[in-house]
């Protein structure tokens, strides 16, 4: 996997910053002298942990995590069945859009050819169908849409594993 | 809410979608780049969160690189009218960290309910996989799941670019 990064790399700081920081970061003055002193380490430290955590890539952000269907926007789930002889052009298409938040290559237990998965994040509702236009234009290829009709669940604080 | 008010909340949205300065300071910094002072910075925050427009505020992990490096999409074909029920019942599942009533795509896609499951391994999301098939009994008529094998992109919301 390229994204993996041995997890002995991360030590017990780090862990209780990610497993203990997922949410619930102070709105104060000084929010990481705050957050600190619940991890038993100093500003400082904390500072420098988190910087290293996302040069490292097991922290892809550190900030608010913002629903933008509560701002007037739009938020949708996609996806494509991309032939592998076309993947890199397709990926490149895709992630071009500044609409696309997020973007999985999945495979299916099936065999199903849904291959390309992503996000496409938007101001306004309306911006949904422009940008799955304008990829399916883009990339020669449908683009299959599966707003959400209704959400039973959503929780992601997911603590290290050993 | 007047639309200046808008304005200055969705400002404030562009100047942290990258994430938070990380500096002593960051609500005074974001102050400073908007011109509007920290206290303001502060009282929007803690609106937007009581709005539910920032889910929330911290770290956002790369879920390959904290252990989880089987993340399985598994979609269930269940008939519409017990979909909610159903639903429902999976998304309490604890772990099932996702959990969505979707339109099918006919004739290539025909699942309409989505649970994310992740684990250490397949074998562990499979066997999760497994217990919701139990779950579910006759009311699933077919299903599959979806191993993620690459991030290709995760860069979150974007807005004013």
């Amino acid at each position: 996997m390229r994204e993996r990064v041995a997890i002995n790399q991360i030590d017990e700081i780090e862990r209780a910053i990610i497993d203990r920081l997922q949410g619930g970061f102070p709105v104060c003055e000084q929010p990481f002298a705050e957050a600190a002193v619940e991890l038993g380490i100093d500003e400082e430290e904390l500072l420098s942990r988190l910087r290293g955590l996302l040069e490292a890539r097991v922290l892809t952000r550190f900030g608010p995590m913002f629903q933008v269907e509560r701002m007037g926007g739009a938020f949708v789930l996609a996806a494509m069945c991309v032939p592998d002889e076309d993947w890199e052009r397709v990926v490149a298409t895709v992630n071009s859009f500044p609409e696309v938040a997020h973007n999985y290559r999945r495979e299916s237990e099936k065999c199903c050819n849904f291959n390309m998965w992503f996000v496409l994040a938007t101001e306004t509702p309306g911006g949904i169908d422009r940008a799955v236009s304008k990829i399916e234009e883009a990339s020669g290829l449908p683009v299959y849409a599966f707003p959400k009709i209704k959400e039973y669940f959503v929780e992601m604080k997911l603590q290290v594993r050993t | 809410m007047n639309s200046e008010d808008d304005e200055i909340d969705r400002c404030l949205v562009m100047a942290t979608q990258n994430g938070l300065p990380l500096v002593s300071r960051p609500y005074q910094l974001l102050g400073e780049q908007l011109g509007i002072s920290v206290e303001e910075v502060m009282l929007r925050l803690k609106r937007m969160l009581a709005s539910g427009v920032i889910r929330r505020i911290g770290a956002v992990p790369n879920h390959y690189a904290i252990g989880y490096t089987a993340n399985g999409m598994s979609v269930w074909d269940v008939p519409d009218d017990r979909v909610d029920e159903l639903g429902a019942r999976i998304g309490e599942l604890d772990f099932v960290t996702h959990c969505y009533h979707r339109p099918r795509q006919l004739p290539a896609w025909p699942y309409n309910l989505f649970a994310m499951a992740h684990g250490s391994s397949r074998e562990e999301v499979l066997g999760k996989v497994a217990h919701i098939a139990t779950l579910l009994g006759a009311d699933c008529r077919a299903y599959d799941v979806l191993f993620s094998t690459q991030i290709l992109k995760k860069t979150g919301l974007r807005i004013g670019i």
